[in-house]
């Protein structure tokens, strides 16, 4: 007999590392031309921080992100990230990016206010113009004041920018401490139709609800939120990693035994964005690349028993455990 | 060692190969077309997928000396100078690439199913694209490319 059911998920995720030393570092330069080249250490594995950090660049500057040449190609040239994990690179890399970027827009407002005879404090960068703000007319292209920097005032036009977060220690009396950068949330929702003669799960549906701050690509943070849904339907239903038998000579050394899911076995995972924006992160901003992997597994598991009544203890829920399961409780 | 000639994207190639070597090797090793990538190397992950004489073949498992002849197709060979192939143009449009690594297998992939069906539905996508594995984008955006890309080329036709 099949059966139905419904498993509710949730979890919270901090973004970054807690405990002190979680640096990342970028620069900023704008080219004679006006356009901007960041260089940041911020490794792109997948998940575009390359068009994300281009994105919060671009912003500060009043330019298009086409506009922004990312360079992270090697350690030896590029500045110092701590790495692409902990869901720390749009939030730590993107301060280091948006502290870099209002450096090097400091000394475009410098220049432009000689050019402009008004006072740098005054500018605002908007659509690739320095401009005093409230006085539109009196603006220059980007590209002018760079030029300008460059061939005339002998400076270079470029912002080097950092974040690091203190580490929190916690406190004597209370106890209390702040050790995250943030924190971001989730809601994720399985419906499962489980086989009670056979074991198999099907996956009929997957909604996955995230609180990501401020989506700063909505599409990049969907393709994430998909991404992540589907690594956690594989370790709920079928990746497993030790073998049934106890020995590590039986473990799976090919990927037709450890079974990643396919186009078969995913639903059109529905991503929904709830923007609940950080008061501390760039543009408020939280990270969640790691979480979209956390939350679905726990829905898919919660839904079986609310299908069939058994708790599966051990991931994956594979037929044969579901199978043990039913058969310790004596039928579905 | 043999000789072996074969025609890839259009152009022919002579090259020399042992009794071992895999049609992966030659591609990717002699004559540096990079787009099949090097997954599994055991046929499980289709990333190194490519079509001989239209036909989707895993190419780490191919031997090399088997293709004496044929025309291989990667996916070097879809796009014209200026003009992306329109699943190339989907892939792009609906983000159905994320990382990138499986991107080229899925394509050839596709391009596949929609020479024998041009007007698939998202289960024959599904059932078309399952031997080729993706293990950051959870699919439906791939899905979702391949049916832009079938419903601009059906426009096209008609």
């Amino acid at each position: 007999m099949k059966k139905r059911g419904i498993g509710i998920g949730a979890s919270l995720y901090p973004t970054g590392m807690s405990g002190g030393g979680d640096s990342s570092q970028a620069q900023v330069k704008v080219q004679p031309d006006g356009t901007v080249v960041l260089t940041t250490g911020a490794c792109d594995i997948g998940e575009g921080c390359k068009t994300v950090l281009a994105q919060m660049a671009a912003e500060v500057l009043g330019i298009n992100y086409e506009q922004v040449k990312v360079i992270n190609d090697n350690t030896d040239n590029c500045p110092l990230s701590f790495g692409t994990f902990a869901s720390r690179v749009t939030y730590v890399d993107g301060k280091a990016t948006v502290d870099a970027a209002e450096k090097a827009r400091d000394i475009l407002f410098e220049v432009a206010g000689q050019m402009l005879e008004a006072n740098p404090g005054d500018m605002e960068a908007v659509d690739g113009k320095i401009s005093v703000k409230g006085s539109p007319d009196r603006s220059l292209p980007i590209g002018e004041v760079a030029g300008a920097a460059t061939f005339g005032m002998r400076k270079l036009v470029v912002g080097l920018g950092h974040y690091m977060r203190e580490p929190s220690a916690p406190d004597p009396e209370t106890g209390e401490i702040d050790p995250f950068c943030t924190l971001a949330w989730a809601a994720v929702l399985a419906e499962v139709e489980v086989d009670t003669e056979t074991g198999e799960v099907d996956l009929l549906r997957l909604v996955c609800s995230y609180d990501v701050g401020t989506a700063i690509n909505p599409l990049l943070t969907e393709g994430q939120i998909e991404g992540g849904g589907a690594m956690s339907i594989g370790a709920a239903l079928s990746e497993e990693l030790y073998p049934n038998y106890p020995s590590l000579e039986q473990a799976p050394t090919n990927l037709g035994d450890y079974a990643i899911p396919t186009t078969m076995d995913i639903p059109d995972i529905e991503a929904v964005i709830h923007e609940c924006p950080s008061t501390n992160g760039p543009f408020g901003a939280k990270g969640i690349g790691e979480m979209t992997a956390n939350t679905p597994a726990p829905a898919i598991i919660n839904a079986i028993h609310d299908a069939v009544g058994v708790w599966i203890m051990t991931l994956p829920a594979t037929p044969e455990r579901v199978l043990r399961a039913l058969d310790e409780k004596g039928g579905a | 060692m043999h000789s072996l000639e074969l025609t890839v994207n259009g152009r022919s190639y002579q090259t020399t190969v042992t009794l071992k070597t895999t049609l992966l090797e030659v591609l990717r090793d002699k004559l540096f077309i990079t787009s099949p990538k090097v997954g599994c190397n055991s046929g499980d992950c289709g990333t190194c997928s490519v079509l001989i004489d239209d036909k989707l073949v895993r190419s780490c498992i191919t031997n090399a000396l088997s293709t004496q002849g044929k025309e291989i197709t990667t996916v070097e060979g879809l796009s014209k100078p200026g003009h992306l192939h329109p699943l190339q143009e989907a892939f792009h449009e609906k983000y159905g690439a994320q990382c990138g690594f499986c991107t080229p297998g899925m394509i050839l992939a596709a391009k596949a199913l929609l020479d024998e069906n041009p007007k698939p539905s998202r289960k024959d996508v599904r059932e078309a694209l399952s031997g080729n594995l993706c293990r950051c984008a959870g699919y439906g955006k791939i899905v979702d490319s391949v049916m832009a890309a079938a419903e601009q080329m059906g426009q096209a036709k008609n």
